[in-house]
């Protein structure tokens, strides 16, 4: 088991898609089991015993479990679908897990999806697994239950490569760490012998990782500690003109209807001006539904919402904006237009003010993508397409387009998902400042140490349903979890 | 009485063949993820390079056979320029349709000028006497051979499953190793074939002769079958025999002393305006192949 820690953009997935023959080299070999190989197509690299589990999943949605698995392996002539349930089934034994070989694609979770990518590579017989950010996607059950079948296989004897940015995963799971930092294998260690600061240094190439607010002094995560510096952003937001002795965010009885049950069941909840206010819960319980209620991009069946005293229930989300809410949500490309360029997605939200009679004020608005390029460090030129841009990039302009106008209130859900150490690493700084300016911040995540590092209280949602709310003080994992899970009340 | 039923029904079947056999061809193409608009050129070029093969050979065997390697040209040269060039599926297959159609008409006007276009010796109608079962055996072939060959092949081939892989999801194909281009070159080459007998079936067969216009928009009608059928197979035949049954009823109405009083026009619009009506009330929530439309690039 050999991981390949990196930053975004250090080259991890070039290097895998080279591998796997999507990508050509312009020099350089690669051996297996000591014989040079050319892979110029993935069909050589399943040949020569390479699996691949990508990021985005190359799975046929319509078609069933089997159907996927044998595209692979099948000729031109009468399909053996007996016998593809069979492998399914093999295979699901070996990673064990259970799988329905009927089922269709579409219609499985995400961590089932990926793992039917992973039962296609073994029935191809692969010697080698490559994983490109398994966890990236995944919520925390299923990632430990990845990890569970990917130890049965190394058990087995097969070689797994597990491509991350996540320090905790890599030391958890891996044998040997190779650090790759701008295209270069920096170093190769063993993961016994590695420390987290160590690897975070290796990978970012400088001392300083993660952002803790400077006023906390309860430290619930022993094994990242080290690695943080206790610094307080040096940025700089003015003070924003917001009456401090009212909840600046206030949310009242807020039900709506789902599929089943009500998707959110009474929520209560105020965030006050300068202060950051954490939803834990595990995906699914809501925390989807309450960003969409409050973006203004569903309707709620009951309840009020107001930000600063304006009763924006139900308005539109242009309204929502112009009241002085903004929004970061959790599926950040459906956020941008990715063929628009980042000055273009950077003014999407009020138009108006980039107006020059009836014509868009094209000098306006590449001064402002200039400015927030700068003060965001957006590695990107305003006129370069949103989706040319990484994953970090992207949330940096999410973040500069939301914050731009300052709001006085801010909704952001899992605001670093899927970004590596640095990118998080300013997303955090940027929250932590507009606290410090005075906004509300209502921050809805997934993970636990995101929440525990910048909230003041975390609200915990199950079933629609607010569970539980503790001071950071008295918040730990263990207590948090058990709110999470249902089973205890606050 | 009865026996009007049964010619109904026979007419039905015939007017039929030709927009099953087209719309399996689009069908085949679209499920591959590409949407052929040269059906309409390739059926008319089906229709005049069969017909006049069969009278230079004297064989309408020969035209058919004549007809299906001109499909197969007019297939892969759509998917030359949609596939290879990954030009504009649109502007590819109506440019393929206007090209094919001036040169039938060209070689047409070359070779007839303004005189009378000579007949064929067409196929012969199988079981003559038998009202229902006098079809031609084009007509057997396509529902009882090439439909059901059709399912199957899609439905539980390991051809099948890769061209419908490539047309929901040309990456996961990719990485499966299926290689995309062969696949759809491939699609377009059987579509191509399929719609050009269609077309060969007009002149060959019903006609025995050739006059401009003569696919008059059946391409099109089978583009509107394919969605109307969902793409699928089964579907579209049925949605083929529902067109021919209207136009077979009008046909007939038209030669009714009772309904002399409706103007021809309207008799003849009948059979697109159920084509259309269908498709206004299947036409929603429709799910299109996943890469309808989309030319496949490794990125």
């Amino acid at each position: 088991m050999h991981a390949l820690l990196g930053e975004n953009g250090a080259g991890k997935t070039t290097l895998m898609r080279i591998l796997y023959g999507l990508s050509r080299p312009d020099s350089g070999t690669i051996s297996i089991g000591g014989e040079p190989v050319r892979i110029t197509s993935p069909a050589d690299a399943i040949t020569h015993g390479i699996g691949m589990v990508t990021q985005h999943f190359s799975l046929v949605g319509p078609m069933t479990v089997t159907d996927n698995v044998l595209l692979a392996g099948a000729g031109v002539g009468r399909l053996d679908r007996r016998n593809g349930r069979r492998l399914v089934v093999e295979a699901a034994e070996r990673i064990g897990v259970g799988i329905d070989p009927d089922a269709r694609v579409d219609r499985l979770s995400v961590g089932e999806q990926q793992r039917v990518e992973i039962l296609k590579a073994l029935s191809r017989d692969c010697r080698v697994l490559i994983l490109d950010e398994p966890t990236a996607v995944l919520v925390p059950q299923d990632i430990e239950s990845l990890f569970r079948s990917i130890r049965r296989l190394t058990d087995a004897g097969m070689g797994v490569l597990f491509i991350s940015h996540k320090l905790r995963e890599v030391t958890t799971i891996s044998d040997r760490v190779s650090v790759l930092r701008r295209g270069r294998i920096v170093d190769t260690v063993a993961t016994r012998g590695a420390s987290i600061p160590q690897l975070a240094e290796l990978m970012v190439g400088r001392r300083t990782v993660g952002v803790r607010r400077s006023d906390r002094q309860t430290m619930h995560d022993t094994d990242l500690d080290a690695a943080r510096s206790i610094d307080e952003p040096d940025l700089e937001v003015d003070a924003l003109d917001v009456p401090v002795d009212r909840p600046i965010l206030s949310i009242r009885g807020l039900r709506l209807a789902g599929p089943s049950r009500n998707a959110l069941d009474g929520i209560e909840l105020t965030v006050n001006p300068g202060e950051i206010v954490g939803v834990a819960g595990v995906s699914g319980n809501g925390q989807t539904e309450l960003v969409q209620v409050l973006s203004g991009v569903r309707h709620p069946d009951a309840g009020t919402i107001e930000v600063n005293q304006t009763d924006i229930t139900g308005a539109a989300a242009a309204d929502v904006i112009a009241a002085g809410l903004g929004r970061i949500t959790e599926d950040r490309h459906a956020c941008v237009v990715p063929h628009l360029t980042v000055e273009q997605n950077l003014v999407l939200e009020d138009l108006h003010r980039f107006r020059r009679g009836p014509f868009l004020d094209k000098r306006a608005i590449r001064a402002h993508a200039s400015e927030l390029i700068e003060r965001f460090s957006i590695k990107a030129k305003p006129e370069d397409p949103v989706a040319t841009l990484s994953g970090g990039n992207t949330q940096k302009v999410l973040l500069g387009r939301a914050l731009s106008r300052d709001p006085l209130a801010l909704v952001v859900s899992q605001p670093t998902r899927g970004l590596d150490v640095g990118a998080a690493e300013f997303v955090h700084t940027q929250l932590i400042a507009r606290r410090a300016a005075g906004a509300g911040v209502l921050l809805i995540s997934e993970d636990l140490e995101e929440l525990l590092a910048l909230a003041d209280r975390i609200v915990v949602i199950y079933e629609g349903r607010l569970v539980g709310e503790l001071p950071v003080a008295d918040a730990t994992p263990e207590r948090l979890g058990l709110l999470m899970a249902g089973e205890a009340a606050a | 009485m009865e026996l009007a039923y049964l010619a109904l029904v026979g007419a039905m079947l015939t007017i039929a063949t030709p927009l099953v056999l087209a719309a399996l061809g689009e069908l085949i193409c679209e499920r591959a993820g590409l949407l052929n608009l040269g059906i309409e050129g390739t059926m008319y070029a089906g229709a005049f390079g069969g017909f006049l093969v069969a009278i230079e050979s004297g064989s309408a065997w020969t035209g058919l056979v004549a007809a299906l390697g001109i499909g197969l040209l007019a297939g892969l040269f759509v998917g030359m320029l949609a596939i290879g060039l990954g030009v504009n599926q649109h502007v590819a297959g109506i440019g393929t349709t206007l090209l094919l159609i001036a040169c039938c008409d060209f070689i047409n006007r070359l070779k007839y000028g303004a005189g009378s276009v000579p007949k064929v010796e067409k196929f012969q109608q199988l079981f003559a006497d038998i009202p229902l079962a006098s079809q031609y055996l084009l007509t057997y072939l396509t529902f009882l051979v090439i439909a059901p060959v059709v399912f199957v092949v899609l439905r539980s081939t390991g051809f099948g499953l890769r061209l419908r892989a490539v047309g929901e999801n040309p990456e996961a194909a990719d990485a499966a190793g299926v290689s995309v281009a062969a696949t759809r070159y491939a699609a377009m080459a059987v579509g191509g074939m399929l719609m050009a007998a269609g077309g060969a079936f007009l002149t060959l067969a019903i006609l025995g002769s050739f006059t401009l216009n003569i696919t008059n928009g059946r391409g099109w009608v089978c583009i509107a079958l394919v969605i109307f059928a969902r793409w699928r197979v089964v579907a579209a035949v049925l949605g083929g025999l529902l067109f021919a049954f209207v136009d077979a009823l009008q046909l007939q109405l038209v030669i009714t002393p009772e309904f002399s009083g409706v103007p021809r026009e309207v008799m003849i619009a009948l059979p697109y305006v159920v084509v259309i009506g269908a498709l206004a009330l299947s036409g929603r929530n429709l799910t299109y192949p996943g890469a309808y439309l989309q030319p496949y690039r490794r990125s």
